[in-house]
């Protein structure tokens, strides 16, 4: 019978500041060095991390009540909208809103210059934001209209909750056209002129638990600074993909919906970003400690980059028009040496996630939990797994015939 | 040739239609990168001028007859490390290696002598940690 340790045994040695804590890098030469059953002794935690563009994301804030009170119906920040169709003085931000002023792409491409994302970088900062509001009026929310400037510290609640973060694992991004295109993966060159990726490979947090062994509903994560937690499986979460013998896949699979609280949060790992010709995001900071409950689990935190593949896939015609390009497959390494080879062409690579702050992100969390700052937490539910056999769903093609017109901007017949 | 100039005029040079000049009379393409005009008319626009080389010297005398000042412009390339985030995007189009990406550690630097100021770097960055600085005086 192999060795094996428990959640609470683990969290006894963290309180007791005795836990060996290691991150999903410098378990690699640890393995090499003592071999699997000697380092899954050893070693309680390894942490991981990845620092990208997650343009699932956003954050719920309760500002309290003017007086008189509003029911808030269009609300902005910055002169970014945020959602209200929820209660009077509830709203939620998302990172990839825009100003109504923004030109888009209408000047193409487009600069994108300041979004949802940057909104809630400069809150978390501490920063002034100007508020406004307008509202139709009722008798027990008189206020029609409402226009001041709040930082972080005058409203009630402020809660991240991003519904996908953290994709397991992401496909590379290349242009097989004649023009340069302007994607969510930044600017592509024409004719196979640069391969773009995400991920932060051999640290990210689902590609070092594959099978979603030990992350699951209720796990408590570093989120965007301060202590986070899984809340769901992510939005395409979509795990019963083609995988490799180590069990992680080889598209992009699983996802995680995580949530926490802004008000701890820290604006070096919450960062608005703008994607030329595409839009405005943000970039999240994630880690997760991987309990090492067994030497199973330790074997899939010692995944390294050379054992990770992604699907080459084509931005001009392939990804927009859903058409089957096969362009093979990309390994995380030669990913990151620089330069891969498609079609017998070497071709740049270009990254989009920050390898340099998910080191330091799996670093961070590493001291934290060495520190009996953060205890590790069982989940309360699993993900769904590969058995699970959740299909992945496109919206369908239905010709309403009635004739009503629900929404004016679509135009009539 | 082609060459990149700062003009800085008063308010009677602003009124002279200088641009329509240098295209008609003298066969240059102009493109304009930069103009600041302030209240008094008076100001400052930094273009770029591409024409034979006979041509760009007579469209060069004829801003000069004015009183029209032109100048080489300089520019540099500003790297704010404050504002990058590491992603290494940047440094797959530089051409010079100016912005390079470590491979061991994964990080960027930036060498400003390597710079060719070619603005690759510039669309790319989605922190706009990377700004084009004209370097030129305070308008006249
Ligand atoms: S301007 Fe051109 S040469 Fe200079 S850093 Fe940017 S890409 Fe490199
Ligand atoms: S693209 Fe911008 S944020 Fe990314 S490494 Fe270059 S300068 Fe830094």
């Amino acid at each position: 019978m192999s060795y094996t340790k428990t959640y609470e045994e683990i969290n006894e040695k963290i309180k007791k500041g005795q836990a060996v804590v290691v991150t999903a890098e410098e378990v690699i030469d640890i393995v090499k060095e003592k071999g699997y059953a000697q380092a899954a002794r050893e070693i309680d935690v390894v942490t991981t991390g990845t620092f990208g563009p997650m343009c699932s994301s956003g954050a719920f804030i309760n500002f309290g009540h003017s007086n008189p009170r509003i029911k808030m119906k269009k609300v902005w920040l910055n002169g970014v909208e945020a959602y209200t169709g929820i209660a009077a003085v509830d709203v939620y931000l998302g990172a990839g809103q825009l100003p109504e002023s923004d030109p888009e792409n209408k000047v193409y491409p487009g600069r994108f210059s300041y979004g949802g994302g940057h909104v809630i970088q400069d809150l978390v900062a501490g920063k002034e934001i100007r508020l406004e509001a307008v509202a139709y009026g009722t008798d027990c929310y008189p206020n029609r209209k409402l226009e001041t400037i709040i930082t972080l510290d005058d409203v009630n609640e402020a809660f991240m909750f991003n519904p996908r973060n953290a994709y397991q694992n992401y496909n590379c991004a290349v242009n097989l056209g004649d023009r340069p295109l302007y994607t969510y993966m930044g600017i592509l060159r024409p004719r196979l002129g640069n391969a773009a990726y995400s991920t932060s490979g051999q640290l990210s947090p689902l590609l070092n638990d594959p099978h979603y062994k030990t992350i699951g509903i209720g796990t408590r994560i570093f989120l965007g600074g301060g202590i986070g937690y899984v809340a769901w499986n992510g939005t395409q979460h979509h795990p019963n993909v083609s995988r490799g013998e180590n069990g992680v896949p080889q598209t992009p699979a699983g996802t995680l919906s995580v949530i926490g609280d802004l008000k701890q949060m820290d604006p070096n790992w919450l960062v608005g970003l703008s994607y030329i010709g595409y839009g405005a995001t943000m970039a999240v900071g994630i880690g997760i400690p991987i309990p090492i409950l067994d030497e199973e689990i330790l074997h899939y935190t010692a995944v390294k980059d050379e054992d990770i593949y992604c699907p080459i896939v084509d931005f001009f015609e392939g990804y927009p028009y859903k058409k089957d390009i096969d362009l093979g497959l990309a390994n995380f390494k030669e990913l990151k040496s620089g330069r891969i080879n498609i079609n017998g062409k070497q071709v740049v690579t270009t990254p989009q996630s920050s390898y340099p702050r998910a080191k330091k992100i799996a670093s961070i969390l590493k001291d934290w939990i060495a520190n009996g700052k953060f205890e590790i937490s069982q989940p309360v539910q699993m993900l769904p797994g590969a058995d699970a056999n959740i299909d992945f769903k496109s919206i369908p093609d239905r010709r309403p015939v009635n004739g009503i017109i629900f929404n004016s901007r679509m135009g009539g017949k | 040739m082609k060459n990149r100039i700062v003009l800085y005029f008063s308010a009677a040079q602003s009124e002279q239609p200088i641009i329509y000049q240098l295209v008609k009379e003298y066969d240059l393409v102009v493109n304009i990168l930069k103009a600041n005009i302030n209240p008094q008319k008076e100001g400052l626009m930094v273009m770029e001028l591409t024409g034979d080389k006979d041509n760009y010297e007579s469209g060069i005398n004829y801003l000069s007859g004015l009183g029209v000042s032109c100048e080489p412009l300089s520019q540099t390339v500003m790297w704010d490390e404050a504002l990058c985030i590491q992603c290494g995007a940047c440094a797959s189009f530089c051409p010079t290696e100016a912005l390079f990406m470590d491979r061991e550690s994964m990080e960027v630097s930036f060498d400003n002598s390597k710079c060719v100021v070619c603005g690759m770097c510039l669309e790319c960055c989605p922190t706009r940690a990377i700004n084009l600085h004209f370097d030129i005086r305070e308008a006249m």
